[in-house]
């Protein structure tokens, strides 16, 4: 097997006695489609905070490539193509779609400390987010200010912006969170539609759209990895049906 | 794509740009007597200009601004004072740096707060110098300030009019329309974008790969440095500084001029500092004793009807 684009070893984080992270070895393949799974307060969102470098982990180390990032601030490792989006949105309300998504390709490509020339002036970074929103099928709402979008439409902005930076790792914290399930059809599209080459790793409760997407499962519970495996290995293991899948797949 | 042009011309200069200057620019020769009152009103438009750039555009909330100011308008004075430099343009360069490295330095431990952490501290700021002005008064003045300053012509032509300001309204007018400039270029550029993001929502803002606090200690810093270019013009103007220069009824002035004229939108400044200026002087005329109730139902009615100030009500937000 190839290396790994991401890759943690023996990751731990705790908050004082509280234990959110315990040995995690995990492993994300290049242009995995990849889910992470397991109930509320498994850890899951706790993992991408530690991939991203939101937190720090107690012990262990996390590699893109087999580069340590351990040390790594966000930012740097934003640079370094990880992106991700939020479960609750956390887009620039105020402001228009196309602004939203021109400030993360601004970023990208260092124009955001530019001082002398204005944004308005940077074709380069208007036509990309122009493109990125017209493959999102955004580009009709592209002068509206996002916090008048419907919530589903929001969520295709999340994902806009994190395009925005040419990840190489997506991290998706329950892209489908909050929309009406008529409308999650937008988002699994989208998702569906996403650069091959792009590894993905999406969290998410909707398991239709985690065995329809994901090549291969991760199920965590408290904290630690539970099992992983296909999902068809994951559909017939009976200890994963037994803490999590039994409720879900039984509803 | 319409929201793509409209991006593209955001910067375009419009016809109505052109106004507040022209106003300015026959004020001086309709109303040769008020133009004290002027310069005292350019300054002011410059000061909630300054603040504009941090409060409006980078969502930073600081009540200390007059801190600044008072950095500025103190450097002057005793460099004129002690040092006999009474150059007025290098002055106000003195002032910029000096203001701008307060801003720099206070700014790189203040901006790691946020919020009630980050109003508190900027107050205390503003409060330490304001002590340090009033007890280092061999240097300041101390409570009294430095009355009677000398300051020598402009470009070694133009005196500086104790009575009728002809020099200091056109003087104060000139700098506030560079350093305007200055805060026209930054805020449509993709550095006073990225300070619309952090305002708008800084996780995300970290998420997109931005050095935030970097963005936010450099904008603080530039406006710091031209609140002090105000307080300069203040004390060159006035031929004198006191403590007023930096104490929170200055901060919170400026402030609510802001608020008035609308954050967050450049001209907020000029028209927030001009109804208050003219609301404050038609008022205390009519009303010697009471005229701060008026002012204050004013601002109640702005709060209340006027969410994003005067401005708000024509203009779509940016």
């Amino acid at each position: 097997m190839s290396a790994p684009i991401l890759e943690t070893r023996g990751l731990c984080k705790s908050f004082g006695a509280l234990q959110v992270a315990r040995e995690i070895d995990f492993r994300l393949e290049r242009g995995a489609r990849h889910a992470l799974i397991g109930p509320n307060g498994a850890g899951k969102t706790t993992l991408v905070n530690l991939l991203t470098g939101v937190l720090r982990p107690s012990e262990g180390s996390v590699l893109l490539e087999g580069e340590d990032l351990t040390r790594l601030p966000q930012a740097k490792r934003v640079k370094r193509g990880i992106a991700r989006t939020f479960q609750i949105n956390q887009l620039f309300r105020g402001l228009s779609v196309l602004e939203n998504v021109c400030i993360a390709v601004a970023e990208r490509l260092g124009a955001g400390g530019s001082m002398l020339r204005p944004a308005g002036r940077r074709a380069d970074v208007i036509d990309e987010a122009v493109r990125l929103l017209g493959t999102l099928r955004l580009e009709a709402d592209a002068g509206r200010r996002v916090g008048e979008l419907p919530y589903g439409r929001q969520r295709l902005v999340e994902i806009a912006i994190a395009l925005g930076l040419k990840p190489r790792v997506l991290l998706l914290d329950e892209p489908a969170a909050g929309i009406p399930s008529a409308e999650s059809h937008i988002i699994l599209d989208a998702i569906a539609g996403l650069p091959q080459e792009i590894a993905v790793l999406i969290i998410e409760h909707d398991m239709d759209l985690v065995f329809r997407f994901a090549g291969r499962i991760t199920v965590m519970v408290s904290g630690a990895i539970f099992a992983e495996g296909s999902p068809e290995e994951i559909a017939a293991n009976r200890d994963v049906r037994t803490v999590y899948l039994g409720s879900a797949l039984d509803a | 794509m319409t929201a793509a042009r409209r991006l593209a011309e955001r910067h375009h200069l419009r016809w109505w740009e052109a106004l507040p200057w022209l106003a300015a620019a026959g004020a001086f020769f309709a109303f040769p007597n008020y133009l004290a009152f002027g310069t005292q009103l350019v300054i002011t438009i410059l000061f909630a200009l300054s603040l504009d750039l941090v409060l409006g555009y980078a969502g930073i909330i600081t009540l200390g601004h007059a801190a600044f100011f008072g950095a500025g308008a103190y450097t002057v004075g005793m460099l004129a004072q002690h040092a006999g430099w009474t150059e007025p343009l290098s002055g106000l360069l003195a002032a910029a740096a000096v203001a701008g490295a307060i801003g720099l330095a206070s700014g790189f431990v203040l901006l790691r707060t946020h919020g009630l952490t980050l109003l508190m501290l900027t107050l205390c700021t503003m409060a330490l110098l304001e002590e340090g002005a009033n007890m280092a008064s061999a240097l300041t003045g101390g409570f009294d300030g430095m009355p009677g300053l000398q300051f020598a012509p402009l470009l070694g032509v133009f005196a500086f009019d104790p009575l009728y300001f002809r020099s200091q309204y056109v003087y104060s007018l000139v700098v506030l329309f560079a350093c305007f400039a200055l805060v026209r270029m930054l805020v449509h550029s993709s550095f006073g974008q990225s300070l619309t993001g952090i305002r708008e929502n800084v996780l995300r803002m970290h998420a997109v790969g931005a050095p935030v606090r970097a963005r936010l200690v450099l904008a603080y810093a530039i406006s710091a440095a031209l609140a002090g270019v105000a307080g300069a013009l203040f004390t060159q103007a006035n031929a004198f500084v006191n403590l007023a220069a930096l104490g929170l009824d200055r901060a919170a002035g400026v402030l609510i001029v802001l608020i008035l004229g609308g954050y967050g939108r450049l001209y907020g400044a000029f028209v927030g500092a001009t109804v208050y200026f003219v609301l404050e002087h038609a008022l205390a005329k009519a009303y010697p004793t009471a005229w701060q109730l008026g002012v204050g139902l004013v601002l109640i009615g702005v709060a209340l009807f006027a969410r994003n100030g005067i401005l708000g009500l024509i203009q779509k937000p940016q």
